[in-house]
């Protein structure tokens, strides 16, 4: 297909440094794939982002209600973009539901532009209207764009003989078509994308492609569009990007690990909401030789990968909140026989089922603490989208390293939400040295590396290594069956200091902003956006304030506490009731404040901002 | 000269550890681990190769015993466990031992799934239809009324026929034996070594602590040959002190008939381990529960068409990589829309 030539708007163009658009609409409108388009168009034209999917955990809600509505917002700038922004520059409704769901996070004066052809009395209805918003003057504070979506979209396919049902399937191009008017950007990427997505139906790429260019050109031609605007590209450092979001990156980094590592990968895993993307984009990796295996329930996927690290294969399992409850006793067994493997938890909301769309981190103490006994494991968390790549391969030479199970939180706004990706050279990733013990001379399956107190790998097929490995109690050393009082003491204690002598791979911290101050802010997880963009404007302000963000929750960096002492206050914001500050104050005995949000919804970088100045003020 | 010396022939000791065996005196699993200590030297496979995972209770403490790799692992997910090993190491011999609550109550599921998939394991199921471990409850295969520490007054649960669900799971290989018959036991445990993909054995085993006499009616010398049917393939089913007993199809029922007067060898049922319908395995799998009936053991089914899990994920690997060559990783971080910051 030929590319389109952007043509200038003859009417105004302003230049602004940010904006913040949001596509809602019905779970079926394909709200996803409009603004994942979006995405990669601004990405590719140089801007920093960050996108805020939201959608609802029922898969097609009855159509034009309330629980139907879908989401997905993005924040495209020329400087830097650390979150999906609070409030919204655009707004495109495709209903009256989204209309009411979105409205209260759309700046005064924001672009509103809605489907007026689904404004009838029954779509009303649906979204619990009693009167008609786009005449009651309730949206007068708003720039609004009553567009006839649907009938424009079918006017503009009627050559090609689709039904009408197919047509309107189509009407989210149409807005993305507007967009890309209003934003000054080429559809060329999309109508790439469109091609190859829909290629083995050409009616479908000549409808899309269409509706899009017709979306594009009904902004050219109406009078009613008198502005458009222009975003430059982000001055982001040196390098090749692309875009990720925190599943894909995780996927790769994982691939990394295996290849670095010169063993296979093999993820045992039962498909669950945030984390199954982890999943497929695995089970498409099998030129790399990996191995995916669909296991019969959770825990199935994490005692496959226990099997797969006691064969030598870098084991990794991949869930959400009530999938890790399931998988508590078997990560025990890891913790006791002493075999390398990932755990990866892509938090959700909870308890139980919870909130299974929406972000949350309140598996920190779970991760921590929840199995029987004292079973300690190294817990890592990436605080962005890219980060997870290297916080899944720090996990794996982690696991290698010590022959010790890992466990990575992420979260549902990590695992969804994409950001450009300095892309590394493959030689800059870290080695994963791996040595399988191979002499049978004396050889005792628990005798400790002295630097590390790991355990040697001895790997089933190696001649002269036949040994017993299991969960129940072993004699120090020789690995045998052993209940005596003080070898179980020792044990308890070997595998905690095992564990502790992790520290050595972790970086002093170095907070950002103020060395010391009026105020250290420590957090972890998908947190570090809305405070990193917090951070910036509080400190303009004459605050002294430091950030912290824990990239190892356990064992937390050696001079964490020291640092904790420069600051007159200490805060937390988690998005749980209060774990890490918990932690922070029975260790270091500090009175550090907690600031808690459990909305499903990240931090926005007002109440951050709010918070500080709350403290400080 | 060639240097290379032939490795020397193992032998039943080299399969025996130096643990203390911890089994209370007279169990049955002494004589299990004796017949798979016996039938492993046999195998032609050198020792390494070999690994036994286990899950909890009595009979899963066989690693320890077995001079092999082994890991006793958690209650019920032995066969999850052995997947991922035999998956990610298709070239080792995976055997599981397991008991009735192990495999069948907290295990089932991964029992069940095992099966379906044909992952190439052989699984040793030590059915005493008794907890033993936990000192003494009943267990899924616990017959119906049957009083125990948690049952006083009599079980009310419906026990579960192992063989019955392993052919119901769409188990390639399903067979049983008993503790005490060693040649049978020997036999059957060569046929389980032989078999590609999933092979399930109920080994009927006799708890002398908590359950002792539940297998009596089939090992009592006198009633042996009256109670029990040993099953061969492509022979006629008959049994009987003297051989004068059969078993007939009549319909789709099965019937006891006397041989003599009239009726033959020609008229019996002749056993086919390979034939293709579930309903035939499911026909000797219930019919010991028929009074009159005696109890099938050997070789039920034998499927050698279906292929083994871990050699699909193999092939399917080895496809992808023919067909888009070896994953390349700097192509991979570069892959779909990249674009260039320049300083």
């Amino acid at each position: 297909m030929s590319t389109t030539v952007v043509r200038p708007p003859q009417r105004k163009r302003e230049t602004v440094e940010r904006a913040v658009i949001r596509f809602c609409g019905d779970s079926g409108d394909g709200m996803q794939i409009t603004g994942n388009q979006f995405t990669n168009t601004v990405a590719l034209y140089g801007n920093d982002l960050a996108t805020f999917p939201d959608y609802p955990a029922e898969i097609r809600a009855p159509a034009g209600t309330i629980p139907g509505v879908s989401g997905f917002q993005v924040h495209f700038s020329s400087s830097d973009a650390y979150t999906p922004g609070d409030a919204m520059d655009v707004l495109i409704a495709m209903n009256p539901a989204a209309l009411k769901v979105n409205l209260a996070d759309l700046k005064p004066n924001g672009i509103l532009i809605v489907n007026v052809d689904d404004f009838g009395e029954t779509d009303l209805r649906k979204a619990q209207m009693t009167s008609n918003p786009l005449e009651d003057h309730t949206l007068d504070a708003y720039r609004l764009f009553s567009v006839e979506l649907t009938k424009l979209t079918r006017a503009a396919l009627k050559e090609t003989g689709l039904d009408a049902k197919s047509m309107d399937r189509c009407k989210n191009f149409f807005a993305l078509g507007m967009c890309y008017w209003l934003y000054n950007r080429s559809m060329d990427s999309t109508l790439r994308w469109i091609e190859d997505k829909f290629k083995s139906k050409p009616v479908l790429v000549q409808a899309n492609c269409l509706a899009m260019q017709a979306g594009y050109s009904y902004c050219e031609a109406t009078e009613a569009f008198q502005i458009s605007y222009e975003i430059p590209p982000a001055k982001l450092a040196p390098g090749v990007y692309r875009n990720v979001s925190g599943n894909s990156a995780l996927a790769m980094g994982f691939v990394a690990a295996s290849q670095k590592a010169g063993i296979p990968l093999f993820l045992g895993s039962y498909p669950i909401t945030p984390a199954s993307d982890i999943l497929h984009a695995l089970s498409a990796y099998k030129n790399f030789g990996v191995i995916t295996f669909q296991a019969e329930d959770e825990i199935a996927a994490i005692t496959s990968a226990i099997g797969a690290a006691y064969a030598g294969a870098l084991g990794i399992t991949t869930t959400s909140g009530p999938g890790m409850a399931l998988k508590t006793e078997a990560l025990g067994l890891a913790v006791a026989v002493e075999l390398p493997l990932v755990v990866c938890d892509v938090q959700r909301g909870g308890p139980s089922t919870g909130l299974p769309t929406k972000t949350e981190q309140a598996d920190l103490l779970q991760a921590l603490f929840g199995r029987n006994s004292e079973a300690p494991v190294p817990v890592l968390a990436p605080c962005t989208p890219g980060d997870c790549f290297w916080i899944a391969l720090e996990a794996s030479r982690i696991a290698i390293k010590y022959m010790v199970p890992v466990i990575i939180l992420s979260d549902g706004y990590l695992a969804n939400g994409a950001e450009p990706w300095k892309i590394p050279e493959v030689s800059e990733l870290p080695e994963i040295p791996v040595r399988f013990e191979t002499n049978p001379v004396d050889f005792k399956p628990y005798r400790r590396n002295p630097e590390t107190l790991a355990r040697p790998w001895a790997i089933p097929g190696t001649p002269g290594l036949e040994h017993r490995i299991g969960g129940i109690e072993k004699q120090d050393v020789t690995g045998n069956i052993n209940y005596e009082p003080l070898n179980h003491e020792r044990m308890v204690r070997l595998r905690a200091a095992k564990v502790e002598a992790i520290v050595q791979e972790v970086p002093d911290v170095v907070p950002a902003g103020d060395p010391s101050g009026d105020l250290l802010i420590v957090a972890w997880g998908s947190t570090y956006g809305p405070i990193t963009a917090a951070m910036k404007t509080v400190r303009t302000k004459g605050h002294r304030v430091g950030h912290v963000h824990l990239r190892h929750l356990n064992p937390l960096p050696k001079n964490l506490g020291e640092v904790i002492g420069r600051y007159d206050k200490v805060l937390v914001p988690e998005m749980n009731m209060g774990q890490l500050v918990m932690l922070l104050r029975a260790k270091y005995l500090v009175d550090a404040q907690g600031y808690n949000k459990i909305q499903g919804k990240p931090f926005k970088k007002s109440e951050i901002e709010q918070k500080i100045h709350e403290m400080l003020d | 000269m060639s240097t290379a010396t032939l490795p020397t022939p193992l032998t039943k000791k080299d399969f025996q550890t130096d643990q203390e065996i911890r089994w209370c005196p007279g169990c049955g699993d002494y004589a299990i681990l004796s017949a798979v200590q016996s039938v492993f030297p046999e195998l032609g496979i050198p020792k390494e190769k070999f690994v036994v995972i286990s899950g909890i209770g009595c009979s899963s403490r066989f690693p320890y015993y077995m001079n092999t790799f082994g890991f006793h692992t958690i209650h019920g997910r032995a066969p999850a466990i052995a997947t991922g090993l035999k998956i990610a190491r298709p070239d080792l011999e995976v055997w599981v031992a397991t008991g009735d609550g192990d495999s069948l109550s907290i295990g089932g599921n991964h029992t069940i799934h095992m099966l379906r998939r044909n992952v190439g394991l052989k699984v040793l199921l030590f059915n005493n239809r008794i907890y033993g471990l936990t000192k003494g409850q009943f267990s899924p295969t616990s017959e119906l009324g049957k009083k125990t520490k948690s049952t006083p007054y009599g079980s009310t649960d419906r026990p579960f026929n192992p063989i019955s669900l392993a052919i119901g799971a769409e188990a390639t290989f399903v067979a049983r034996s008993v503790d005490v018959f060693q040649q049978h036991l020997k036999d059957t445990l060569r046929r389980t070594a032989a078999h590609k993909g999933s092979a399930y054995v109920e080994i009927l085993q006799n708890c002398n602590i908590f359950n002792d006499h539940a297998w009596e009616s089939l090992t009592e010398k006198d009633a042996r040959s009256e109670n029990v049917i040993q099953l061969e393939h492509g022979k006629p089913l008959i049994y009987g002190k003297n051989h004068d007993k059969g078993i007939r199809l009549n319909g789709l029922e099965l019937e006891v008939v006397q041989l003599g007067n009239g009726v033959s060898e020609k008229d019996l049922l002749v056993h086919d381990e390979r034939h293709p319908r579930p309903a035939y395995a499911f026909m000797l799998a219930h019919m010991e529960q028929k009074p009159g009936f005696p109890t099938p053991i050997g070789v039920l089914r034998a499927w050698d068409n279906v292929p083994a899990y871990e050699d699909l994920i193999s092939a399917q690997i080895h496809e992808v990589q023919e067909a888009r060559g070896k994953g390349d990783l700097a192509k991979l971080l570069h892959a779909g829309d990249i674009w260039e910051v320049r300083p």
